[in-house]
């Protein structure tokens, strides 16, 4: 340790002239570490400050509002020139510091102005981070950082017209609100799929996104910027990387910062990311501090003003010698964010990620807009996401600051401080509602009030699901279900009985409310669904999410953009994995037909990639075994080029029509069998169902083609077409029911789209049309088919209707180049030969 | 000398809510996870439980569901949460300035290993 860093020596001679102390940066971290030192031992240094903007240091948080017209340049000012003139502070502003020469123990500025020091100070702050993009220097094209850029998009916003940021992380949300406030059209150009993805989780972003929409800003996520585009020699629009091309006037770059390190390297002072200090803000060079944004602290940097402060503390008691606040230094910071767009309350704290004894704690308000998210690990809050309603974040803060046990007030955490620390009674969740009037509304979208909710259970209602049904009580948006559950054990006791199975550990909702509420509140993506649902997760499990986005995709035809990261591999690679992480391929075979086109294509993939086993599946095609991921897309053009098209052997969908060779051959054969089931595999595939869904058409009541044990059957006879719904094989083998007989091929072929789209439209997600028969009944399926004489023709129209987005074949998109990523590594790590060694 | 982390791209080469993979040669295949909230982790592209291919499972939170038999297998500790029991090995990942690092030395096989191998 450094001798001057002992606390208990008396203070040096004064004797001696004050020592030089020069800081370079008249930024935030530069000032206020001369504050700090000021505030301990005013004499003790002779200093000067160099400012690379030619202006007194002001509170560069505070540029939003500015840009925003919320405040004036005056009214951030953190220091007059007064201040410097008072404290005998010399600032020489609008000159930086060009060169650093520690032999010398000298600064030369740019002006060639050279300045002595005995200590240096570092607070350089840091730099916006420009992507190297075509035209990333045309005029017109801005960064966020200073007072100089918000006077270029003042400027520009007086000409109105449009205005692209780039980037969707605080500073660039805050830039578009801002301009969008002075009237110009902004679009906000996003790389990752959410806003803020560093502070928000995915439920947070959505909403904020939503937010930011309805106010008229254009969200572009998951937008890649190829170029930016020069019109008259200035800035004229953004073209991406998928080819869309934005206007602009203006081109924001808000992508991020990065600590300005470069007069530090050039000076031989050691960085990594950021300036290396230690605990005492010191760098390599023991004459040489580094504040601010600028430094790396245990392998931390900094991009928000809290850590500064305490950086600064750390480093003046270092300077004047003292430990006013008995601390050993800088201890590093855990950061909380607030987003500065007025009406809009964001506020994101600590580590949210999680973890293995990570717990979350969701609350969810759907009808005022509130998502709120706290991290737990060992009973002490880790982390906190707060949208909506931020009044409790610095409380939740403070107590994640302070690594506070929360066991005893955990129940009502998430409520806030008030619920939380109010009477002890409030507490426990079933003594608050058991103080509740019996006028208390319970469920505000349906207006039930507690007195209702008991009557209801009184009345015989035992389980949320019945009071749901019996008085609407958390049958919409379920945040008030645990409202609900408390009065039923209030009001039952023991007697309260389990409800209807959740759909998962994520929610309260089975699969039918779930699919109701997404119809009633229209609901489009996954987010959206969970966050006005409920969810008690952030981005629910390997159950929900592949569920809702069936749901989703069914409930929206050409609306609903399939999600990849909710599929299945198989579903998402379209093939089957296999125990050896390789991949089985089927393409489809019509019917079971194939020709010698087909099979020379098919014999040809088998050896151009060494594929050791193929084998003639139960649904009469060909599979082929043991495909890499990587020459997937390649097995395919193959296929392709032969005529043959995706098999859905590996999906929640259409599987095989199976024939037998009926009329055309068969001397029993009573109807063209063959070619029935090719027109009704034409007409069917592509399809994504609950689960995987196989037909077969007899020629005769003989049932070759084994229809009685498909999920839709057609047993042709003399008369007509037998219709049967519900077999499998399987594990538990189940007869088909019979479901009519109709005349002709084509009412063979409505009542097969029909039965389809119920299945499609009722059964739960990963529930074969067998369990749901028996589950709700062969009765109900045929009311819901024929009761009304135009429910076959609707369901019909509803199935041929999705089908017009469906039936283009997947392999075909990859084999051209779709999602190359799904089918390639990153790299391959090739050790150098010394690593063998 | 080998530098102590091994930078293998950008971070925007990954999905959130998505992995990839990276063959090691002479070593275990590794799979790197970026989760929908923005991290990134990497194992071993081996579930403890048949060696099922991890990186092709479904992300949610900071676990995988492997896609042989539905094992959920921590992101963080690669060890497999609920009932079963198993690890597999973690990788330590860094993200600085847009790219993502893996630590050298976890990566590459290391000499005992690969002496065993021989043997």
């Amino acid at each position: 340790m450094n001798a001057q860093t002992s606390f208990d020596k008396a203070q040096p001679l004064r004797e001696r002239l004050p020592e030089k102390l020069v800081v370079i940066g008249n930024g935030m971290a530069g000032c206020r570490a001369v504050e700090e030192i000021l505030a301990r031992d005013p004499g003790r240094f002779a200093v000067t400050i160099f400012g690379a903007e030619p202006r007194v240091n002001y509170n560069r948080i505070m540029l939003s509002p500015v840009l925003a017209g919320e405040k004036t340049f005056d009214e951030i000012v953190i220091n007059t020139a007064e201040w410097y003139a008072e404290n005998g502070v010399e600032l020489i502003a609008g000159d930086p510091v060009d060169h650093i020469d520690r032999e010398r123990k000298t600064v030369v500025s740019r002006s060639g102005r050279v300045e002595p020091y005995d200590r240096l100070l570092i607070a350089t702050g840091s730099d916006p981070f420009i992507i190297p993009v075509p035209g990333r220097d045309l005029p017109g094209v801005v960064t966020f950082r200073d007072l100089d850029d918000v006077d270029k998009m003042l400027a520009a916003a007086e000409q109105g017209g449009d205005a692209v940021v780039i980037g969707g992380g605080l500073l660039g949300l805050e830039a578009a609100h801002g301009l969008s406030l002075r009237g110009m059209k902004v679009t906000v150009i996003h790389l990752m799929p959410t806003l803020m993805e560093r502070q928000l989780d995915e439920a947070a972003g959505w909403l904020l996104k939503q937010e930011l929409e309805r106010r008229g800003q254009t969200i572009l996520t998951g937008a890649d910027t190829a170029e930016i585009v020069a019109k008259d020699g200035h800035v004229g629009g953004v073209r991406l990387k998928d080819g869309r091309q934005i206007p602009a006037d203006i081109v924001v770059m808000a992508v991020g910062i990065r600590p300005a390190t470069m007069l530090a390297k050039t000076g031989g002072i050691e960085c990594e990311r950021g300036i290396l200090v230690d605990d005492h803000m010191v760098t390599s060079d023991p004459d040489v501090l580094a504040v601010g944004e600028c430094v790396q602290h245990r392998g931390q940097c900094y991009g928000l003003v809290a850590p500064l402060w305490e950086m600064c503390r750390a480093l003046a008691d270092h300077l004047t010698e003292q430990k006013l606040d008995g601390s050993g230094g800088y201890q590093g910071s855990v950061t909380a964010t607030k987003l500065k767009v007025s009406g809009i309350d964001v506020f994101s704290a600590g580590d949210f990620s999680g973890g293995d004894d990570g717990e979350d704690i969701v609350m969810r308000d759907a009808a005022r807009g509130v998502y709120k998210r706290l991290v737990l690990r060992n009973n002490r809050i880790i982390g906190a996401v707060l949208y909506g309603d931020t009044a409790d974040g610095n409380w939740y803060f403070d107590l994640l600051k302070k690594e506070e046990d929360v066991s005893d007030i955990r129940e009502g955490l998430i409520f806030g401080q008030a619920f939380a620390l109010g009477a002890g009674a409030l507490a426990d969740p079933n003594a608050a509602v058991a103080a509740l009037s019996d006028d208390a509304e319970i469920c505000g979208c349906n207006g039930v009030t507690k007195g209702k909710v008991v009557q209801c259970i009184l009345g015989g209602a035992a389980s949320l699901d019945a009071v749901r049904s019996g008085c609407k009580a958390s049958a919409s948006c379920g945040s008030c279900t645990g409202l609900v559950e408390s009065l039923l054990a209030l009001t039952l006791g023991d007697e309260v009985q389990a409800g209807a199975k959740t759909m998962c550990k994520c929610t309260s909702f089975g699969h039918d409310d779930v699919r109701r509420l997404i119809l009633e509140k229209e609901l489009r993506a996954i987010p959206q669904v969970m966050q006005e649902l409920h969810w008690t997760t952030p981005d629910g499990c390997a159950s929900c999410r592949p569920a809702l986005n069936y749901y989703l995709l069914c409930a929206w035809p050409g609306e609903y953009e399939d999600d990849q990261k909710s599929r299945f591999v198989n579903e998402r690679l379209h093939a089957n994995i296999q125990k050896d992480g390789t991949y089985s391929v089927v393409p489809r075979m019509w019917g079971g037909l194939t020709n010698p086109r087909e099979l020379r294509a098919i014999a040809d993939v088998v050896e151009k990639y060494d594929a050791p086993m193929v084998k003639v599946t139960g649904g009469q095609r060909l599979d082929i075994f043991g495909i890499r991921k990587e020459d997937l897309p390649a097995v395919w053009a193959d296929l392709n080029a032969a005529g043959m098209v995706s098999g859905h052997a590996y999906g929640k969908s259409l599987r095989t029509v199976k024939t037998c060779v009926g009329s055309e051959w068969c001397r029993f054969g009573t109807q063209d069998s063959t070619g029935l089931g090719v027109t009704i595999e034409r007409m069917t595939w592509g399809s994504w169902m609950p689960h995987k869904f196989k037909i077969a058409v007899s020629g005769c009541p003989r049932n070759c083609a084994e229809a009685t044990i498909k999920d839709f059957g057609i047993v042709c006879v003399d008369s007509g077409y037998e219709l049967h719904v519900g077999g499998n094989g399987g594990i538990k083998v189940r007869a088909t029911d019979f479901l009519c007989k109709v005349a002709t091929e084509e009412e063979a072929l409505e009542h097969c789209a029909a039965f389809i789209q119920l299945y499609r439209e009722q059964a739960h997600y990963l529930e074969r049309t067998a369990p749901w028969i028996e589950r709700v009944g062969l009765d109900h399926v045929k009311r819901a088919m024929f009761d009304d004489p135009e429910a076959v023709k609707r369901l019909a129209a509803r199935f041929r209707y999705s089908q017009t987005f469906m039936q283009d074949d997947p392999w075909a998109k990859r084999a051209a180049g779709d999602r190359s990523d799904l089918h390639s590594h990153l790299a391959t790590v090739v050790p150098a030969p010394t690593e063998y060694a | 000398m080998q530098a102590k982390w091994l930078d293998i791209g950008p971070v925007t080469q990954i999905e959130p809510g998505m992995a990839a993979t990276l063959p090691v040669i002479g070593g275990d295949e590794i799979a790197v996870f970026h989760t929908m909230r923005g991290e990134f982790y990497a194992l071993v592209n081996k579930c403890p439980h048949k060696q099922g291919p991890l990186s092709q499972g479904i992300v949610h939170g900071d676990s995988v569901t492997c896609p042989l038999h539905n094992w959920k297998i921590s992101l963080r500790s690669g060890e497999a949460l609920g009932d079963d029991e198993g690890c597999v090995p973690t990788i330590p990942v860094k993200v600085d300035a847009g790219r993502i690092y893996l630590l050298r030395e976890a990566v590459v096989p290391a000499k005992a290993a690969l002496q065993a191998e021989a043997a």
